[in-house]
């Protein structure tokens, strides 16, 4: 058996081992949470997150079932798959909590992200912006002489990329709804 | 009982009744007074005063610990509710059934800054297991018995019913708990059958096994501990447990390696390096028990059963995961492995308890006691002969007493042992120890605590007074925050940063001040008597032993080592400690 020699007065032993034990890559997961549409049950879903140190990449919430009060959280989060199944039981343990599903381990699924930019311009700009959400399959929603507000849904890369374009033809502002996402087939 | 029309107050004291509680613990204010009006005008329900919300909340896990039933705690708005916060994390920490009812200001005052307002279910969200506001009378019943339901099942723990003033003057429909809507919350307690039986065939070959057991099996009640002492009797596999899972396995039974962990003794901290199967039954691998996580018990196979899924693969991968209650889950165990014709590797069982009795012989909790002055060590070897053969109730506060008791007392039955684990709370024994005797009126109960710890709810002494509860206030006094002066001599230099206690009080005078009866002891000679005087009185008493003040506790394991890098105190210079090549100061 090693010897430990540990010599008073040095610091190197905390009263919590300080390492980072979880380095290596992470993974980026899309969750679907149907919870009761009850007081309180975002906070304690963001609140798990905040308090426990996971990541939110994007989440969006409504209710799906009216008459069963149940709404539907997607959550987009990032960590180690040890984090990820972590994340999975402790959200499947809070009380108002029905069903858990990760998405992206449970077979294929389809992913779409809802934005709207307004890009202020005018000129050789304007009819580039107008080009470009063509190609992209941006409706226009509203316009005046100097801007327009484009309407896209897309996977979160997509709007990433047309979200770039836009940035040097005058965008001015970006709405985004965040993933919403279900499993294909039935 | 009829589902009928009645105040939302006299609905709180209906619900409790009809999920057969017997004791509240509370404290009134402005916004509990409809409440406290109808506990009045009762005799079925007994309220104890205490003498801050803190204190209601550790009695009420001192009851529920000592009986298995949930504690019930009824507070006030705003401070009655933030003082509750410690109790509450605290009994969320250690999975304790707890039903806390606190008084709100008037749903349409609330977010407007009332007096006395807190956000109580904001604040208590990521301390309870689950907490309620509720703003309609005929929701109250209803919510009350989910609230029962939801604190008692699966893995255990605290829940709020934050219940505003006029939701409590209004009238509603009351609703029995056989007609109340129970939320879909139902944990899952019978294990996959596939992994027990995978679980049995590795008891059946392993050479060097061990069962680590922790709060889950008290929790699960009388028949997990029946079944766990089934199990280790007819395998013959030792086992280890930790603070909170302490009676779950007689501690004289000969099986028994002691408590495991950064201050469990040496042979169940190197069983558990050095076996090839731990069996983990509700435990959760908490860092006081891994050490440094990377070389926790390197060259083991490791099956792990709890009811909580979160807890499983959350710090240590196992290999055999099985989620759920550990008496279905034991029992199941038990049939398949005697169906299977009860195999156990005899050869390699024999070798390793071999080896298991070569650490014993360092004899790892051993001390010279002094002539002149009291060793804690020796305290508490005194207490633990003087009431052995009596049906003991111990608690404890935060320190080194703390990791003294679970070392030098004994515990042979479930539910005698109530201590502040996952949080650490100073100040939670000697409330702990009312809510116990109130409970069980005719049994000893003792409190051992730090003076420093027993400071920080002394209020108690009130309660304790007038209710005339019997318990022992056994205060290891060296009049330091021994724990902290242990870190700070060993790794900060020995630079003794505010943890030494100036200007204690006469703990006897203070006692008397009470109405109750002090004791001091400091010679070695006297403590037998001192102890003994303690024990037959009937009444609170405030033992204040003053014992050495350097003592540091031992075995040890630094945070960030691994289980067999072990600190040992005066056992250090045996021989047989330096034969395994163990570690010294």
């Amino acid at each position: 058996m090693a010897t430990l020699k540990i010599k008073k007065g040095t610091s190197r032993h905390s009263a919590y081992d300080l390492r980072d034990p979880n380095l290596d890559l992470s993974e980026t997961h899309t969750l679907a949470v149907l919870v009761d549409n009850e007081a309180g049950v975002l906070a304690r879903v963001i609140g798990l997150f905040s308090g426990r140190g996971y990541n939110i990449e994007s989440l969006t919430v409504a209710e799906v079932d009216h008459t069963g009060h149940l709404s539907r959280i997607t959550i987009v989060t990032t960590g180690t798959p040890a984090v990820i199944e972590q994340i999975k039981a402790q959200l499947g343990r809070i009380v108002p909590v029905h069903e858990v599903h990760d998405l992206t381990v449970e077979g294929p699924s389809v992913e779409r992200e809802l934005a709207l930019f307004k890009v202020g311009g005018t000129g050789d700009k304007r009819i580039e912006a107008l080009r470009l959400a063509e190609i992209f399959r941006a409706n226009v929603v509203d316009s005046t002489l100097e801007s327009f507000v484009f309407e896209m849904t897309g996977t979160s890369e997509k709007i990433d990329a047309f979200a770039e374009l836009m940035r040097p033809l005058g965008l001015a502002e970006v709405a985004r709804t965040g993933v919403a996402a279900l499993a294909r087939g039935v | 009982m009829m589902n009928k029309s009645m105040t939302g107050a006299r609905m709180v004291v209906q619900a409790l009744k009809d999920q057969g509680v017997d004791v509240v613990f509370g404290y009134p204010g402005g916004a509990v007074l409809p409440i406290y009006d109808e506990i009045f005008q009762q005799n079925d329900i007994r309220h104890i005063l205490v003498r801050h919300e803190q204190a209601a909340v550790h009695a009420a896990e001192g009851y529920a610990r000592s009986t298995g039933r949930p504690g019930v705690v009824l507070v006030t708005s705003g401070p009655g509710a933030t003082n509750a916060v410690t109790g509450i994390t605290d009994a969320l920490m250690d999975s304790i059934p707890i039903v806390v009812l606190t008084g709100q200001v008037p749903t349409f005052m609330i977010g407007n800054d009332a007096f006395q307002e807190a956000d109580t279910v904001g604040i208590t969200r990521p301390c309870t297991k689950h907490n309620w506001l509720v703003k309609d009378t005929d929701a109250l019943s209803g919510t009350l018995h989910e609230a029962f339901h939801v604190a008692t099942s699966g893995r255990p723990g605290p829940v709020l019913v934050d219940i505003p003033k006029d939701v409590q003057f209004a009238t509603g429909r009351y609703t029995a708990p056989r007609d109340a809507r129970i939320s879909h919350y139902k944990p899952q307690v019978k294990g996959d059958i596939e992994m027990i039986t995978r679980l049995a065939e590795a008891m059946e070959t392993a050479a060097r096994p061990i069962f680590y057991t922790g709060g889950g099996v008290i929790n699960s009640g009388d028949a997990a501990t029946q079944l766990l002492r089934e199990l280790v009797e007819a395998t013959g596999f030792p086992v280890t447990s930790t603070l909170m899972g302490l009676g779950a396995y007689p501690a004289s039974g000969d099986k028994w390696l002691g408590m495991l962990g950064m201050h469990g003794l040496y042979e169940a901290n190197l069983a558990m390096h050095g076996c090839d199967l731990m069996i983990n039954l509700g435990a959760r691998f908490d860092d006081r028990i891994t050490g440094r996580v990377a070389d926790f018990s390197p060259n083991s196979a490791k099956a792990h059963v709890d009811i909580d899924p979160s807890s499983i693969n959350k710090t240590i991968h196992v290999e055999m995961p099985i989620i759920g209650d550990i008496a279905h889950v034991l029992e199941d165990l038990l049939r398949i492995w005697k169906s299977r014709g009860r195999k156990t590797n005899k050869a390699g069982l024999e070798k390793w308890w071999a080896q298991i009795d070569t650490w014993r012989k360092v004899d790892c909790l051993s001390f010279r006691p002094a002539s002149k002055i009291i060793k804690p060590q020796h305290a508490l070897s005194r207490l633990e002969a003087l009431t052995r053969d009596r049906d003991r109730y111990i608690c404890t506060e935060v320190g080194q007493h703390q990791m003294w008791a679970a070392q030098y007392l004994r515990f042979d039955a479930p539910n005698r042992w109530m201590t502040s684990g996952g949080l650490g709370t100073m100040g939670y024994g000697f409330p702990s120890s009312i809510g116990v005797q109130i409970a069980h009126p005719d049994a000893l109960v003792i409190n051992v605590a730090g003076e420093a710890s027993w400071l920080m709810n002394m209020q108690e002494m009130g309660t304790a007074t007038q209710y005339r509860l019997p318990v022992k206030q056994f205060i290891l006094n060296n009049e330091r925050l021994g724990m902290v002066r242990q870190w700070q001599e060993l790794l900060h230099g020995e630079r003794y940063s505010h943890s030494w206690s100036e200007s204690l009080p006469d703990f006897v005078k203070l006692a008397e001040a009470f109405g109750a009866k002090g004791i001091q002891c400091s010679d070695p000679a006297d403590l037998d008597d001192a102890i003994q005087e303690m024990l037959d009185h009937d009444g609170p008493v405030v033992f204040d032993c003053l014992v050495e003040k350097h003592e540091n506790c031992f075995p040890m394991i630094p945070s960030g080592e691994p289980h067999n890098k072990m600190l040992l105190g005066e056992a250090s210079t045996s021989d047989a400690i330096r034969e395994g090549g163990a570690v010294l100061v």
